[in-house]
């Protein structure tokens, strides 16, 4: 009699796991992507600086330091959304964030820079995604955290928010600080 | 009154008109030539067994994002210069991930994707098969004695109250 009252109790227990593997589907955003670039060198690249177009911008520019490395574009609204929650992050924690001005004219990306601020130290230019498609990008804003050998370490699909910041790119940027010092 | 009834057919057909007009100022693959038609056909196919990131329904033979169209060039510059359909699909596969792929690799993060089914349809069968021969191995039992002279009892009562 015991044993066909625990063997009642399986479709139960059958019907839990599923409906906490569906709940947990619920969550899931489709749009994120994991990257296969994350834990592999950054890609190289060879790109001018949306400053200067005599100025030429290679990988070596990422070494040495943890940096951000940040795709924007002056027509994507998620990317003006977290243009402040940069600026904070690169004053008040003294990070380097790298821009990556994507499929963007000149023009408007410095225009854009210039009414909300600068986080950037340099921004690649990349107008025609000759480099975007090497590092897998397939929308703004995206941010690589890469470490001071260069490795990718992550990547953030999506606008930073405070809470993105403290919870997921903070605990990384300041692991691959504390290594290196 | 009676012209009334002719605009849902006007409307019908401004919509349709507007509906064609739209795609036919749509992109093409026109823009893609090969020397080869046969090239041309393999490029089509590969685009369309390529998933768009930004719109992931469509393929990218199928989509009108920005990133597409990109990636339709890239594609289209490879299969130029000669290169095999596996060195296409690893280039992208090692930027952009799985993901790109309608057709998922069998490796072990996908087995649950792949054999998943099969094992719960297996499983479901053998449970099935199981409770079926324990039915024919024990039959329902039969009534007793005494139950059966009080189903008789029941039914003759029944019978009393009907004929009443």
């Amino acid at each position: 009699m015991k044993g066909s009252k625990t063997r009642a109790l399986i479709p139960l227990g059958i019907f839990l796991v599923l409906a906490a593997l569906l709940f947990y589907g619920l969550q899931l955003d489709p749009r994120k992507v994991p990257s296969p670039l994350v834990g592999k060198p950054a890609p190289e690249f060879d790109l001018p600086s949306l400053k200067d177009p005599q100025q030429r911008l290679d990988r070596e520019l990422l070494l040495g330091e943890v940096s951000l490395v940040n795709v924007w574009a002056s027509w994507c609204p998620s990317c003006r959304q977290e243009h402040a929650e940069l600026l904070r992050i690169a004053r008040e924690h003294g990070v380097r964030v790298i821009g990556f001005n994507w499929k963007d004219d000149r023009a408007s990306a410095l225009l854009m820079l210039r009414q909300y601020g600068n986080p950037y130290t340099v921004s690649l230019y990349d107008p025609d995604n000759e480099a975007g498609i090497d590092w897998g990008v397939y929308g703004a804003p995206e941010t690589f955290v890469v470490d001071p050998e260069g490795i990718i370490r992550h990547k953030e699909i999506g606008p930073i928010t405070p809470e993105v910041w403290e919870e997921k790119i903070r605990p990384i940027v300041e692991q691959y600080r504390a290594r290196n010092s | 009154m009676k012209r009334r009834h002719h605009r849902p057919l006007l409307a019908g057909m401004a919509l349709a008109g507007a509906l064609l007009a739209g795609t036919a100022q749509g992109y093409t693959l026109e823009e893609f030539t090969f020397e080869d038609p046969n090239q041309f056909e393999d490029f089509r196919d590969l685009i369309s067994e390529l998933r768009c990131l930004v719109c992931q329904n469509e393929s990218l033979a199928g989509s009108q994002a920005g990133v597409a169209q990109d990636l339709r060039e890239e594609v289209y510059a490879m299969m130029r210069e000669g290169q095999s359909r596996k060195e296409v699909v690893d280039f992208l596969v090692a930027r952009y991930g799985d993901f790109v792929l309608y057709d998922p690799p069998i490796k072990p993060s996908t087995y649950i994707l792949w054999f998943g089914p099969f094992v719960l349809v297996g499983g479901a069968g053998l449970l099935l098969w199981r409770a079926i021969r324990r039915k024919k191995a024990e039959p329902e039992q039969d009534l007793t004695a005494d139950e059966r002279a009080r189903l008789q009892q029941l039914i003759a009562s029944r019978d009393d109250e009907q004929r009443d």
